[in-house]
């Protein structure tokens, strides 16, 4: 049979995940970690399908549109929070963003 | 090698290469862009994986809806070069090895084959995906009408909610 391995899902969904936790570390831009947590939330989706694939349960897909559902509702607030900084602090560099710093 | 593994490295490549587009590009826009490519070839792994109904909603709701909305603030504050400051030398001495750490544990645990995941490569690749688009909204309308109807909620709190927070006060 020629039907790809779930583990190879899985590990595209662990480099996917990683690549997007080294994102939100080390990018600088506020709309960019947003970005990156994005990317993060869409590994999860894709180990989530390929687990619903693996058990041939369908729960995994509802819990996959659960997350989207989330996800839109997290980037619709995000973003409002992106712009009160921007209008309060005049820069989307979170390094300018350090009123609660030691 | 057959098609599905073509098709499936094809799609992994072109993920890969987004995200580390992503991570390398100093344009937020092009940040953006790329990640919208990653968002369609998962997509298309959807496909691959029987899962019509969310390769659908993840074009429509991420590539589509969420992604528009993060090149429209883009846009709107008129976002340009990144600036890079000097990373600290914990970020650089011990950032970059854990979390590539991190990334090559998960890695080997996804691939070593769990009790679960052996039987179910054998076992699984008879679903009748014709039909799972039906039996999903079968579940998410019976077994999981509670959350659906709680997600409703969430996403008026949220359009609320941006709504508050993006307002200028006078």
């Amino acid at each position: 049979m020629s039907v790809v391995p779930i583990s190879y899902y899985l590990v595209l969904s662990a480099v996917l995940f990683g690549m997007g936790a080294v994102a939100v570390v080390f990018k600088r831009n506020i709309i960019t970690i947003f970005m990156a947590i994005e990317l993060m939330l869409n590994a999860v989706n894709l180990a989530f399908v390929a687990f619903a694939r693996a058990w041939n349960q369908l729960d995994g897909l509802v819990f996959v549109f659960f997350v989207i559902v989330v996800a839109a509702a997290e980037a619709a607030v995000g973003l409002a929070i992106v712009i009160t900084i921007v209008q309060n602090r005049q820069t989307l560099n979170v390094e300018r963003v350090n009123l609660l710093k030691l | 090698m057959s098609l599905p593994f073509i098709l499936f490295f094809a799609f992994a490549v072109i993920a890969v290469a987004g995200a580390l587009l992503l991570i390398l590009a100093r344009e937020p826009i092009h940040s953006a862009l790329s990640l919208v490519l990653v968002m369609i070839s998962l997509a298309a792994l959807y496909l691959l994986l029987g899962a019509e109904f969310i390769a659908a909603v993840q074009i429509i709701v991420y590539a589509g809806a969420v992604m528009v909305l993060f090149v429209f603030v883009i846009m709107l504050l008129n976002a340009g070069m990144e600036e890079r400051t000097n990373w600290s030398s914990i970020a650089k001495y011990a950032g970059v090895p854990l979390g590539v750490f991190l990334l090559l544990e998960l890695a080997h645990w996804m691939a070593r084959a769990g009790p679960g995941v052996g039987i179910a490569n054998g076992a699984a690749r008879a679903a009748n995906t014709a039909v799972s688009t039906r039996a999903l909204s079968a579940l998410l309308f019976q077994k999981y009408l509670f959350p659906f109807e709680a997600t409703s909620i969430l996403i008026l709190i949220a359009v609320l909610g941006a709504l508050v927070l993006a307002k200028r006060d006078e």
